[in-house]
């Protein structure tokens, strides 16, 4: 069973690339923030699963148990899942003004509208 | 290892990335924001099985429905409901198996899933287990940490929060203002 104990930080590495791509190769800016979010959620994942211990149980204390999970890193990512939906709203916002400056979320074209300005 | 729950674990993981690389793939831009509230979901699912509870309902709320419904309000206000096609996507896939090799060659340093002996666990977590009944009383770890002993953290958490939030009234509650001004339409 020892060669399956890699496998979550594979699928999370895999998650990554998926938001990176999506982040690099989409032109439309709101896919663009739905890459960043999946590659944040991918991040949470990584930090859950180093968190975890085998036979534990959640870190809320009771009687007679005394295997838990690492409960700093749930502190951690709970912090930063308030702070990514935060940073997405003003992404969103951005995008939103953009839209009613130049017509267009498309990054090429804001790029050629931008060249024929200067 | 824990059989049981890192199977659990493992067919949420291969819905994940599934639902991940439609996302990559679909250029409906409504279809990809549902898609990323189920990714959120199936992520909160994920988290229970690793007995972060707290953080599974967090991104439940938060991640999956807060974020998703920003996401279709930007599409209605913007009505932009297709993306084109990707710009240089051969440069991406290059750059994303180049970065995804040399991270795949990194965990191969990571502790195993589950590993009681791993080096997160050996440090002030251990002291938060430990004594946090006594010194805070209050059952959930968690909370007592949030609260408690890292609440500075907290705080600033807040202060970032405040920030976004003026900063989103400042784009949009501008951009409305200007443009309902009579002079503007002149």
């Amino acid at each position: 069973m020892q060669a399956f104990g890699l496998f979550n930080y594979w699928v999370v590495v895999l998650l990554m690339m998926t938001g990176l791509y999506i982040v690099t190769a989409s032109p439309n800016l709101i896919k663009k923030i739905i890459g960043l979010n999946i590659f944040q959620t991918s991040v949470f994942i990584l930090y859950i699963t180093i968190g975890k211990v085998s036979f534990g149980t959640a870190p809320i204390l009771v009687d007679g148990v005394s295997r838990y999970s690492n409960p700093l890193p749930h502190v951690l990512i709970l912090t930063a899942i308030v702070v990514g939906v935060a940073t997405t709203a003003l992404g969103l916002a951005l995008v939103v003004r953009i839209h009613s400056a130049y017509g267009s979320i498309n990054e090429s074209e804001l790029q050629n509208e931008d060249a024929a300005d200067s | 290892m824990d059989i049981g729950s890192f199977l659990i674990n493992a067919i949420l993981l291969v819905f994940l990335a599934a639902t991940a690389i439609a996302v990559a793939r679909l250029q409906n831009l409504f279809a990809g924001a549902m898609l990323f509230g189920i990714y959120s979901l199936l992520s909160a699912g994920v988290f229970v099985v690793l007995d972060a509870v707290d953080v599974a309902f967090t991104e439940a709320a938060v991640g999956a429905g807060i974020a998703t419904i920003l996401m279709l309000s930007t599409i209605a206000l913007t009505g932009i409901k297709h993306e084109s096609i990707p710009i240089r996507p051969l440069r991406s896939l290059l750059l994303v198996a180049v970065v995804g090799a040399a991270l795949i060659y990194g965990t191969f340093d990571m502790p195993r899933f589950g590993d009681a002996e791993a080096p997160a666990h050996q440090h002030v977590a251990l002291r938060y287990l430990q004594q946090s009944g006594d010194e805070i009383g209050i059952p959930n770890v968690v909370t007592s940490v949030l609260a408690s002993y890292r609440g500075y953290d907290t705080l600033g958490e807040v202060a970032v929060i405040f920030t976004a939030g003026i900063g989103v009234l400042c784009l949009l509650g501008g951009s409305r203002r200007r443009r309902t001004d009579p002079a503007d339409k002149s």
